[in-house]
């Protein structure tokens, strides 16, 4: 005996715990199984690329904070390697050493955050993400120390950074990387090891390596499919050509190999601000800019590495104080591409686990 | 999925490492009975503004990217104009610092302060009245070192530097 039935639509969100935001997905399910999914996004639209055509380059460095709000130094390298490409200004070499610290110290804590809320989405209510937290924490401290602030550090300036690191923050550093490592193993053994974790994650949410590049989807999801991409080492930028690092890829493309993945690039994220710090220079680290900086009329676009995958700044000049266009490409956004081809075929409880996966920060996605 | 005979094993390891986690100290503090000292350079409430040092230059409410400083002068006397309003919207301010960055007189800094909850959303803006009475606990953000003490001075500026910051 078969009954007629009809699709059920549900609304994941926008007010949704797990959507991390502002973000809805109206979901088609047949039974439990999802048939469609739909994203909705632009909750939390700012309308940055707009207000950022009335600001001058300086003012610009605070509102770069605010997109990934969980990696702001990311945010602000991107961009000001954007502007110093736009008006052809040198960066001192401790700058440089300085700021891949910054950027990878960002991509811990950053990574922390997306294991961290990953497993709680999962059904590990809170111990993971807590212990993630207490590391998070360390390096908003040294952040702190540095230029400040704990989220919004606008730390990076045209030309260098706002300010040398204090004294203590060294020492602090070389304690929290000594100590780093043994915390990523006890993450490694509380959670890869976990059966529960292993059934919720592997095999769900398969996204083919094809597919990921045609979606133009990067940073962990496009190598967690296996796909060995990543701007460090594609096109470096910095000084990250004189690091040793690896390149972790997943092989099933699955939402387990993303988290794996992301676990692992922590790992090398404390190799190479260990060699940075063995390499570090000593020297100015702004270079003369002048105040009201007015680059010659033409355009740029500066990729780096997010912990999110390609965070690209896109400037149009017309030789004024303040840009003509400015663009973001950001990964968050970019990430939400292939969420359907995802998504449909597997179980409604698997549809939080696939988006966890992603990592997506809204206000990038939005801007 | 591969859940052999192994089955539980992996969650067993992980109740082991929680409970070592009791023997840790633990890393939290209890706000607000206990206190962390802040770094000094956190970029906190209540800007430090010495009004003898300042000059109504303007400079500071230029370089703001949400022009919350709003300044008025009346008249120029001695090389410098003279302050008639200096209020500090801080219910639209980002603590981005850079009007402390931009300061050429060291007459701005950065507070140290972070409870700054209020019943009252007029109590967020800083007139000049509150910036001279606030509590004075300039933070070394962008300014790395407080000005040579003048004669001119207020007190506050004098224990300040006797302070460190
Ligand atoms: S801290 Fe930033 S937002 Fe606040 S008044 Fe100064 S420049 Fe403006
Ligand atoms: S820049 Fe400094 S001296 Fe000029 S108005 Fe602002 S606080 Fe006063």
């Amino acid at each position: 005996m078969s009954f007629k039935t009809e699709p059920l639509v549900v609304n994941f969100g926008p007010q949704h715990p797990s959507t991390h935001g502002v973000f809805r997905m109206i979901v088609s399910l047949d039974g439990e199984v999802i048939t469609d999914v739909e994203p909705v996004m632009g909750y939390l639209h700012r309308g940055v690329e707009k207000l950022a055509e009335e600001r001058t380059y300086l003012q610009n460095i605070p509102f770069t904070d605010r997109l990934d709000y969980l990696a702001s130094m990311s945010n602000n390298l991107a961009y000001v390697l954007a502007v110093e490409k736009l008006a052809n200004i040198p960066v001192s070499p401790r700058a440089q050493y300085l700021r891949v610290i910054m950027a990878e110290l960002q991509r811990i804590a950053s990574h922390a955050m997306a294991v961290g809320s990953f497993l709680n989405d999962a059904g590990a209510f809170f111990t993971p993400l807590m212990y993630m937290f207490r590391e998070r924490e360390k390096v908003l401290d040294l952040f702190e120390m540095t230029c400040g602030q704990r989220l919004t550090y606008n730390y990076m300036r045209v030309g260098g950074l706002s300010h040398d690191i204090p004294p203590e923050f060294l020492p602090a550093l070389g304690k929290f990387l000594d100590d780093m490592p043994g915390f990523i193993d006890e993450y490694e053994q509380l959670l890869s090891e976990n059966e529960i974790l292993l059934a919720r994650t592997k095999g769900v949410g398969i996204l083919p390596p094809q597919l990921a590049i045609n979606a133009s989807v990067s940073g962990p999801i496009l190598r967690g499919s296996g796909v060995k991409w990543d701007l460090r080492k594609a096109d470096p930028y910095c000084v990250y050509d004189r690091f040793d690092f690896d390149i972790p890829v997943g092989k099933a493309g699955d939402s387990y190999d993303r988290f794996w993945v992301r676990l692992q690039e922590m790992r090398q994220s404390v190799r190479i601000i260990q060699q940075a710090v063995a390499q570090l220079p000593q020297g100015e680290v702004r270079s003369q800019v002048p105040a009201t900086l007015r680059p010659q009329a033409g355009e740029a676009y500066a990729h780096i590495e997010a912990p999110k995958g390609e965070l690209g700044f896109y400037l149009v000049s017309d030789g004024s104080v303040a840009p003509y266009r400015f663009k973001i490409r950001s990964p968050s956004f970019i990430n939400l591409t292939p969420l359907r081809e995802m998504m449909v075929g597997y179980k409604v409880a698997d549809a939080v686990i696939i988006l966890g996966s992603l990592d997506i920060v809204l206000g990038e996605v939005d801007r | 999925m591969g859940l052999t005979e192994m089955y539980g094993l992996g969650i067993a390891k992980g109740m082991i490492l929680t409970l070592k986690h009791l023997g840790r100290k633990p890393f939290t503090t209890q706000y607000p009975e206990e206190r962390l000292s802040l770094p000094a350079r956190f970029r906190g409430y209540e800007f430090t503004w010495y009004i003898n040092r300042c000059t109504g230059c303007a400079t500071c409410a230029k370089a703001c990217p949400h022009g919350c400083i709003r300044i008025v002068t009346a008249g120029y006397a001695d090389n410098r104009y003279i302050v008639d309003t200096f209020d500090i919207e801080t219910s639209t301010c980002m603590y981005c610092g850079l009007c402390v960055e931009a300061c050429p007189f060291q007459a701005i800094y950065m507070g140290s302060g972070f409870e700054r909850a209020t019943y009252n959303v007029e109590r967020l803006t800083l007139d000049k009245e509150d910036l001279i009475a606030a509590p004075k606990k300039p933070s070394l953000y962008a300014q790395f070192t407080l000005p040579k003490p003048r004669e001119d001075d207020e007190p506050s500026l004098a224990e300040a530097v006797a302070r460190g910051r």
